[in-house]
């Protein structure tokens, strides 16, 4: 079932801007095959009426408060920014 | 319903119009942190590290902004889901630090529920909403503040938004503007979003789509974040045009994100070299479904005050409210505030029950009231005359104390000094003149002074009553209890 080609990961790779030279491609799609391939061993398994696990750890959500307790911190947010100018980030232009 | 057509040389087209609506939610914090949601702060100062999605940070959930999400369901009249679950949608933009918006894709937390349009001579419409989300706004960028740079400003990124998704069950302009309309009234009764559209508190994706009528759906386009009623007004027509004129000459529509530009009033295409949207939704790993029980649903309901629809039926049946002047008072909270807070401290003033004053209270609301308000281009909450003071001045005419004509000047007088109603009838001496004697005297005088008009009267022109009315009331510059006034001066003048 697993048929990933080198389209389909060139174009993965471009969704998640990862760069990725033309020479790996192929051996990326042979490898996510592979993956994918072993994952789908669980396929075997009967699971009509069985609910999705949400969580492996028996947790409930947990819920805050609506209070304000944080912000007010703008020089720690733009601290590891390469760019930023009058407290706002400053990023190359991005127009559509 | 609608029968909104464009019709084209092939023959009339209709119209299929569905909304996509971001209401922020009302809340103190963000949807999954402690950072206020105030507007208008410096940039960047209302930002936690989650919200600038710095690496480890984990989101919790914002008890209040579920909560909120739950009554604007009800309000709604929609399925509450007890089980939903947040999930990952995945894109780059330079505004979404986190490289991905936390949603609801599969298990949104309202399902189906409805809006009912008034569409004006008490018809309605319903239109069908498909489901209600939960989600993060993203920050927001500048693009006009530096020739190369693009700013960004976080303070935003985070703060909860309502996805309202409707059916596509709008045909015409008219129709998306008043669902817009509704459920903009709506949300703002329960406050769960303050619908203040300027400062994009409220914004609105619009699919349109046309087809000959009976065919199947045609290929829609979505025009994204129109901020304003009147622009999604404009924005459909234009829009639809385009369609009808691309079909008609054998074109294809693409489906694809349009733009409204609202100084040339046009869409056009946006993002149109991007590939097709490719999302990757996936559950949340950081985020656990989100559970509640039917005791939290029941106390969210009770939280509702009451809703538009029902209020309106109230002033109209119970009060005796007309039916146009309930459906202009319901449908913005304020003024409907305003007429609820004249009318109770009237009847408490007054000692009558408040049926028989509702009628006369609403028609002085929309009439004396919104008529000032308008030429001094004001709103309700600006009103020089708070409620409290409209119900002294309504009570004056009431009892008796001074006549509906009189009261017509007073309230010029408190709109111009926001002076009290009593105050202004003692200073000017405009107390309506009911004593007999005095009003009785005024007759004599005024039938002494127009013999020719007397005679006529009594030789059978009966509709010159009107005019020694007149003549009483400008003698008395308009004081004369105008009951007291026909009630003397007919046997006066019948000899």
């Amino acid at each position: 079932m697993s048929d990933i080609d080198k389209a389909t990961v060139a174009k993965i790779a471009r969704l998640a801007r990862i760069k990725i030279e033309e020479d790996k491609l192929e051996p990326l799609a042979g490898e996510l095959n592979n993956i994918l391939g072993w994952v789908e061993q669980l396929d075997e398994v009967n699971t009509d009426d069985i609910e999705p696990m949400s969580s492996v750890v028996d947790a409930k959500l947990r819920w805050r408060q609506d209070e304000v307790t944080d912000g007010d911190k703008q020089a720690s947010v733009l601290k590891n920014a390469p760019n930023a100018e009058y407290g706002f980030f400053a990023v190359p232009k991005v127009i559509e | 319903m609608s029968n909104y057509r464009i019709q084209g040389a092939t023959g009339d087209w209709e119209v299929v119009l569905g909304l996509e609506v971001h209401a922020q939610v009302v809340s103190n914090a963000k949807l999954f942190s402690g950072a206020s949601t105030e507007f208008g702060a410096e940039p960047n100062a209302q930002v936690s590290l989650v919200d600038a999605a710095m690496p480890g940070m984990l989101p919790t959930i914002n008890a209040e902004c579920i909560r909120q999400a739950v009554r604007t369901g009800l309000a709604l009249g929609a399925q509450i889901n007890k089980f939903s679950v947040f999930d990952r949608k995945n894109y780059f933009y330079a505004d979404l630090p986190q490289g991905y918006q936390i949603s609801q894709f599969k298990h949104p937390i309202v399902g189906e529920g409805t809006v009912t349009l008034d569409m004006g001579d008490g018809k309605t419409k319903d239109v069908g909403v498909e489901r209600i989300h939960l989600e993060q706004d993203a920050g927001k960028s500048m693009h006009d503040q530096h020739p190369q740079l693009t700013y960004v400003d976080l303070n935003r990124s985070g703060v909860a938004l309502m996805e309202i998704v409707s059916k596509p069950d709008m045909r015409s302009p008219e129709e998306a503007g008043a669902y817009l309309t509704k459920l903009r009234t709506i949300l703002r009764y329960i406050g769960t979003c303050d619908g203040n559209m300027e400062q994009g508190s409220m914004r609105a994706d619009v699919n349109v789509s046309v087809r000959k009528p009976g065919d199947p759906l045609g290929t829609r386009c979505e025009i994204k974040n129109v901020n304003s009623i009147r622009f999604v007004r404009q924005a459909i027509e234009y829009e639809a045009q385009r369609q009808v004129d691309i079909l008609e000459e054998g074109g294809v529509i693409d489906q694809e994100t349009r733009l409204f530009d609202p100084s040339k009033g046009e869409t056009r295409s946006m993002r149109s070299k991007e590939e097709a949207h490719d999302y990757r939704y996936f559950p949340d790993p950081d985020l656990l479904p989100v559970e509640f029980d039917d005791a939290f649903i029941e106390a969210a309901r009770e939280s509702l005050p009451e809703l538009p629809d029902d209020k309106k039926a109230r002033f109209v049946e119970e009060l005796g409210v007309s039916d146009y002047n309930a459906s202009v008072l319901v449908g913005e909270k304020e003024s409907c505030d305003y007429f609820e807070d004249l009318l109770s401290a009237l009847a408490e003033k007054t000692g009558k029950p408040a049926q028989k004053l509702a009628a006369k209270a609403s028609n002085w609301v929309m009439g004396d009231l919104f008529g000032a308000l308008n030429k001094a281009s004001k709103t309700v909450n600006e009103s020089p005359v708070s409620a409290k003071q409209g119900a002294d001045l309504l009570a004056l005419v009431e009892d008796g104390t001074i006549s509906g004509r009189i009261a017509k000047d007073v309230f010029e007088i408190m709109f111009e000094t926001g002076k009290d109603a009593e105050v202004i009838v003692e200073e000017k001496g405009l107390k309506q003149v009911s004593d007999t004697g005095e009003i009785e005297k005024i007759i004599d005088e005024v039938i002494a002074a127009n013999p020719a008009q007397l005679e006529q009267y009594r030789a059978g022109k009966d509709k010159l009553i009107g005019f020694f009315v007149g003549q009483v009331m400008k003698a008395t510059g308009g004081k004369a209890n105008p009951g007291m006034v026909n009630q003397l001066l007919k046997p006066k003048l019948d000899g």
